[in-house]
């Protein structure tokens, strides 16, 4: 089992719903957040190109974030998401430095915190929040080794790219060209 | 032209707008942790060569500072971690891919060695030191009786501490400016010379100053070495690696890194050292000091500038 997700960059209108419902649903402290939309502009008049993403942690198949954590608090679950042990975390901040997606934050309590894929709905069969209210659909997530589920249908016939792959971490985000 | 926003307002704080996670904590660490290396690792070579005699700095006093350092280095560190009460974790676990987790251990096993090392030389520093305890005597026995092994397993992880601070770095792959595998041995390199540095100045004896000395001199230059071929390798690397190495070259780090690390830590002290050597009169704590003051100034930069580079937005 394999959880990736797929994001539709030509539906995304960047309004920024995943990530209140990210807040809300894991209860991100004030002024934090676990996700977040991206633009990127091409170009310039007339000749334009604008392409909305929304981001998180990749839940990289080599997690550089997990090979440096000296405690193991940073460890990968069933379906190779990324967690965080907040008891097991000392805070040294080396998972921070290690993400090229500067995925990771220092929570106010002091452990290191990310997105969790909302591992505690997906086990439930339940989407993650972000997926579950996005407006216009554009986020798919599933189990890519399995043929029919929502992520490996979108990334069928369509290309598409992942973040910063020349670093090497192997990232499990899809976006669609 | 190719823009790229974070419009819905990322501002996580230590992460944006760039990231500053590690503050002086770490370079001050990365600073004593060498220094230590560098001291224990000269000790240990003159004890194995058996020219504790002719070396008695390096071998015997210089160590006293080494506990000190090693702890004031640890209490750093202990203050930048952001939940401290786990701190314990890290001796619960060993993780061989962790530079972090094999940093804790290290600490773990040359701090006590570093203190019965000082320790064992006590009395000779106190003529009429006494332990209060009896069975400190008798450990100091043991030192005695075993220390050439003590020294081989201080001289190896002296090297492994001396190669982790930079390791320590290098690991991230995140961090373009840091992902060099030369790193290590710089800070090895490095580290050493701080050492050395310390030893020459501690040392009453004109011999062993110039010992001291003349592998300082071959120190900073292996050192310029190394840092011209960090700066080709960036120069012909990947993008990112170009980005990093421009912060030195022409960005805003250029006047702090050659100024401060290259011209007075390094260039001038050598300068000031090949005219000791050639008979010049040169007060030993000026080169000695600008090799301290060039060794943590190079680490400050290295942290802080390695934070800012990055492989998006």
């Amino acid at each position: 089992m394999r959880y990736a997700m797929a994001i539709d960059t030509r539906k995304c209108v960047g309004c920024s719903d995943c990530v209140v419902a990210c807040q809300t649903e894991n209860n991100v402290p004030i002024g934090y957040c676990r996700d977040w939309i991206t633009e990127t502009v091409d170009g310039s008049y007339p000749n334009v190109e604008i392409e909305l993403r929304t981001e998180r942690c990749n839940h990289c198949d080599n997690a550089p974030c997990v090979r440096c954590c000296p405690t193991g608090a940073s460890h990968i679950v069933e379906g190779g998401v990324v967690l965080v042990t907040p008891n097991k975390c000392i805070g040294c901040g080396a998972c921070i430095e290690s993400c090229p997606y500067d995925a990771r934050y220092s929570h106010p309590e002091g452990y290191v915190d990310k997105c969790t894929f909302c591992n505690h709905r997906v086990v439930k069969g339940e989407q993650p929040a972000c997926v579950s209210v996005c407006p216009t659909k554009c986020m798919y997530f599933g189990d890519l080794d399995d043929p029919n589920s929502d992520v490996a249908k979108a990334l069928r016939n369509r290309k598409y790219k992942a973040l910063a792959p020349e670093a090497g971490t192997k990232p499990q985000i899809f976006y669609m060209l | 032209m190719k823009e790229e926003l974070i419009i819905s307002g990322r501002m996580n704080p230590g992460i944006d707008p760039f990231l500053h996670i590690w503050h002086w904590h770490i370079p001050v660490y990365l600073f004593l942790g060498g220094l230590a290396a560098g001291i224990l690792f000269f000790a240990a070579l003159y004890t194995i060569m058996g020219r504790e005699k002719e070396m008695p700095t390096a071998v015997k006093w210089a160590t006293f500072v080494v506990p000190v350092a090693l702890v004031l280095g640890l209490m750093a560190l202990f203050f930048d971690l952001k939940h401290q009460m786990f701190f314990w974790r890290l001796y619960t676990t060993v993780r061989i891919e962790s530079p972090m987790s094999w940093g804790a251990w290290v600490l773990m096993f040359i701090t006590p060695l570093s203190m019965l090392w000082a320790a064992s030389y006590i009395k000779e520093a106190i003529p009429d030191w006494k332990w209060k305890y009896k069975f400190m005597d008798q450990i100091m026995d043991l030192v005695d009786k075993y220390r050439k092994a003590l020294a081989w397993a201080m001289l190896a992880l002296a090297v492994i501490l001396g190669i982790y601070t930079g390791i320590l770095l290098s690991a991230f792959n995140a961090r373009p400016l840091w992902n060099t595998s030369l790193l290590g041995l710089l800070f090895l390199v490095s580290g050493m010379s701080t050492g050395a540095a310390v030893i020459m100045w501690m040392s009453k004896d004109h011999r062993e100053r110039k010992i001291m000395s003349m592998i300082d001199l071959v120190l900073i230059i292996v050192e310029m070495f190394f840092i011209t071929h960090l700066f080709m390798g960036f120069m012909a690397s990947t993008a990112v690696q170009i980005e990093a190495a421009e912060l030195f070259l022409g960005g805003e780090f250029t006047v702090s890194f050659w100024v401060f690390v290259v011209i007075l830590g390094l260039i001038f002290p050598a300068i000031l050292e090949i005219l000791e050597l050639r008979g010049y009169k040169i007060p030993v704590a000026v080169p000695a000091l600008l090799i301290l003051f060039g060794g943590l100034a190079f680490r400050v930069i290295m942290v802080e500038a390695g934070q800012l580079t990055r492989y998006l937005y």
